[in-house]
């Protein structure tokens, strides 16, 4: 079982602030964090891994300072990393990244074939979700998205069953391998990395790839060149401003409080009490 | 899997480097363990660069750290409520390379210093807590990590873990830190375009101010305030004893918010946008509250053993400077064959007392307690000083003669002759 994750280095999205004067996004100082849903899908492949053995590649297109995201998927217990950096990549958007990571994932089954790709669901910082889906079509992977729980796997039978979310519901999807997957936030939650795997992260030497290495035949599909996304405007929307009121009763007993707190909802939300009414378990 | 090293450096902040760089440097085998999500992540100073520490253990470390400004000016004020009397020293020497002092912002300092650890050879385990020091007798053999075999060995263990070094009070190194030891400091960065710091201070590209305050900024509490100008940023901040906070029940965050309001400090500040609000520990105890700093096996440096002159505001200099001593302490001992006992640990003692970190505190060794039973300090002489300065200022058709007079009784009147006398002598021994 060889499964590739794909994670992205992104900017803390908490701790990041627009230039006062020229507007622009102040990268200076904010930290940088692996993007919280690919750690879903890395910890999905882990658990793969742990049950059925196997290998786990992380896989990851980015500035050279991006091999501190590589290094932290290590020590949680990830085989091997690979960095794709390249100047030629700059600029590039969904189109050209799914079209770069594709090619370097076709590289990396020239060694181990791949019987699953992970991805996030979709990135903190531009929160497109269009990455996983590109890089599927390109390989010509079955795509499941939005997955919440895998209940099975068959690796002789190649197949694979899982739960996803869909709207109004779950829907419990079948295929076959190799397929790309991304998981919903929530579905798991990351292990504690060990000593030996911190130290392990800390001594790995990354593979760094650039362009040829990443196998790219067509370097109008990578970078600025490749990429027809055209940002119009950056711009820090107005904060909403929300007048918070505090709820004060003369007791200040936690019961009188929340009774005063759903009253005051109550009110407000008139459909609340209605909505209420039709989903409480004595409904039906 | 067990690894043994031969040095582990607890704790990513200046003293822990300076440690961590060194030992590495010489080609020894070095793990650094901190506890953050990265160098820099916990650590706070206000912060001055003194470049003399640094430049003992990077020599070099001009061309590539992240520094501000330098600073050409130092003023000193002493406030009232509503005007203060100041004191200014401006030079151009300031201007002459090399520079004696910067302005930096630690989050991007501390990254840098790490890099260069790294870049000498030491391993470095971020987002890790060490939770206890393994023994064996009363000898220090190694760390315990708070992971899934944690256990790492060492012959030497620094503890470089800061001002409330949980390690060391579990170790039963140090006691429970005393609230009369220990400043509760808290700081805002406000951004402002370069050029409104540089217009508003009166500064060139690259030069900075300092304005350390002393006074009733502090509501009567042992304390100071400063302002530091950086690049695109103002930093503001004040401290005072965690006792007299918790004695007078008030907040440090108020009586921040109570300074910006300040007359004077209002219009320095105006029309920036705070970016950065941090809060801090400072072990202000002075020569007397210093722990025991060595044993069989360990060595501590920095904050965790009380490593700060209060009354010129030096901290990370006297870090940095310890964490060297240790190093070189360590690499002497490793030279000669000989082993991490407490005997020859001795060496790194000798060493700081040979060096200013040890002679300055010493110095100041009562500084802590006469300023601690004098709030007259903070209170009244700072009221009387401006009201002084002011009624000489004001021009009133009243003689000189004659509010010389009353200045001098105002003073009488708030503290006595013997009042005034005594503390004019508890000044000279605070400074002896």
């Amino acid at each position: 079982m060889h499964i590739v994750v794909c994670i992205k280095q992104v900017p803390d999205s908490a701790q990041i602030r627009v230039h006062p004067v020229t507007n622009t996004i102040m990268r200076q100082g904010v930290p940088a964090i692996v993007n919280p849903y690919d750690l879903y899908s890395l910890e999905e492949a882990l658990r793969i891994k742990d049950q059925y053995g196997g290998r786990v590649t992380v896989l990851s297109m980015g500035p050279p300072q991006a091999d501190a995201a590589l290094r932290k998927a290590i020590s949680f217990g990830a085989d091997d990393a690979i960095l794709v950096t390249d100047r030629a990549f700059a600029g590039s958007d969904t189109l050209a990244t799914s079209y770069a990571l594709a090619s370097a994932i076709r590289q990396i089954e020239k060694d181990i074939p791949v019987d699953m790709v992970f991805a996030g669901k979709q990135t903190i910082d531009g929160d497109t979700a269009q990455v996983g889906p590109g890089i599927a079509k390109r390989l010509d992977m079955q795509l499941l998205t939005y997955v919440s729980a895998i209940r099975e796997l068959d690796l002789d039978g190649k197949s694979i069953i899982v739960e996803r979310r869909a709207e109004g519901g779950v829907q419990v999807l079948k295929t076959r391998l190799p397929c790309l997957v991304t998981v919903l936030e929530g579905t798991n939650e990351m292990r504690f990395a060990t000593m030996s795997n911190m130290f392990r992260a800390a001594r790995h030497p990354l593979k760094v790839w650039d362009k040829e290495k990443a196998g790219i035949e067509d370097i109008t599909k990578i970078g600025l060149k490749g990429s027809p996304t055209i940002v119009s405007k950056v711009f820090a929307p107005s904060p909403k401003s929300v007048k918070a009121e505090i709820i004060d009763t003369e007791s200040n007993q936690p019961k009188d409080l929340a009774v005063t707190l759903l009253a005051k909802l109550f009110t407000r939300k008139p459909d609340l009490v209605r909505d209420i009414a039709k989903n409480a378990p004595w409904s039906n | 899997m067990e690894e043994k090293f031969d040095a582990i450096v607890v704790g990513a902040g200046p003293s822990g480097n300076a440690a961590a760089y060194l030992l590495a440097k010489a080609g020894l085998k070095v793990l650094q363990i901190e506890r953050g999500e990265y160098p820099g992540s916990k650590n706070v100073q206000g912060a001055i660069l003194y470049s003399d520490a640094l430049e003992r253990i990077i020599p070099d470390f001009r061309e590539d750290a992240p520094l501000e400004r330098h600073i050409v000016e130092q003023q000193m004020w002493v406030l009232d409520d509503e005007s203060y009397v100041g004191s200014t020293y401006r030079s151009a020497e300031f201007n002459k390379e090399p520079y004696n002092r910067y302005t930096i912002i630690r989050a991007q300092f501390d990254k840098w210093f790490s890099k260069k650890v790294q870049e000498a050879g030491a391993l470095l385990i971020c987002e890790t807590t060490v939770s206890n020091l393994i023994m064996d007798g009363d000898r220090v053999i190694g760390v315990q990590a708070d992971r899934e075999g944690g256990a790492v060995y060492a012959d030497i263990v620094i503890l470089a873990d800061g001002v409330n070094s949980l390690l060391a009070k579990k170790a039963g190194f140090h006691a429970e830190l005393d609230p009369k030891d220990v400043a509760l400091a808290v700081k805002e960065i406000h951004f402002l375009p370069q050029n409104v710091v540089e217009e508003r201070f009166n500064i060139g590209e690259d030069e900075g101010v300092v304005i350390e305050m002393v006074g009733k900024i502090t509501q009567g509490m042992m304390g100071t305030g400063f302002l530091y100008t950086n690049k695109e940023s103002i930093t503001l901040g004040v401290g005072c004893m965690l006792s007299d906070f918790k004695m007078q029940k008030t907040t440090p965050y108020a009586l921040l918010e109570q300074m910006k309001e300040h007359p004077a400090i209002r219009p320095l500040i105006a029309g920036g946008e705070m970016k950065e609000y941090t809060a801090h520990l400072i072990p202000e105890g002075g020569y007397k509250a210093i722990p025991k700093i060595y044993g069989d096996g360990w060595l501590m440096v920095g904050d965790a053993a009380m490593f700060v002159n209060a009354v010129h505001r030096e901290g990370s200099n006297l870090a940095m400077t310890s964490g060297r001593l240790a190093a070189e302490t360590v690499i002497a001992l490793k030279e000669q064959g000989k082993s991490m006992t407490e005997a020859n640990l001795a060496l790194y003692r000798e060493k700081l007392d040979d060096s200013f970190v040890m002679k300055d505190l010493k110095k100041y060794k009562e500084m802590p307690g006469i300023l601690h039973k004098n709030p007259q300090f903070f209170t009244t002489y700072p009221e009387l000083l401006n009201r002084a300065a002011h009624s000489m200022l004001t021009v009133d058709g009243v003689d000189k003669k004659s509010k010389e007079r009353e200045i001098r009784r105002n003073f009488m009147a708030k503290r006595s002759l013997f009042g005034l006398m005594g503390d004019a002598f508890k000044m000279w021994r605070a400074f002896e």
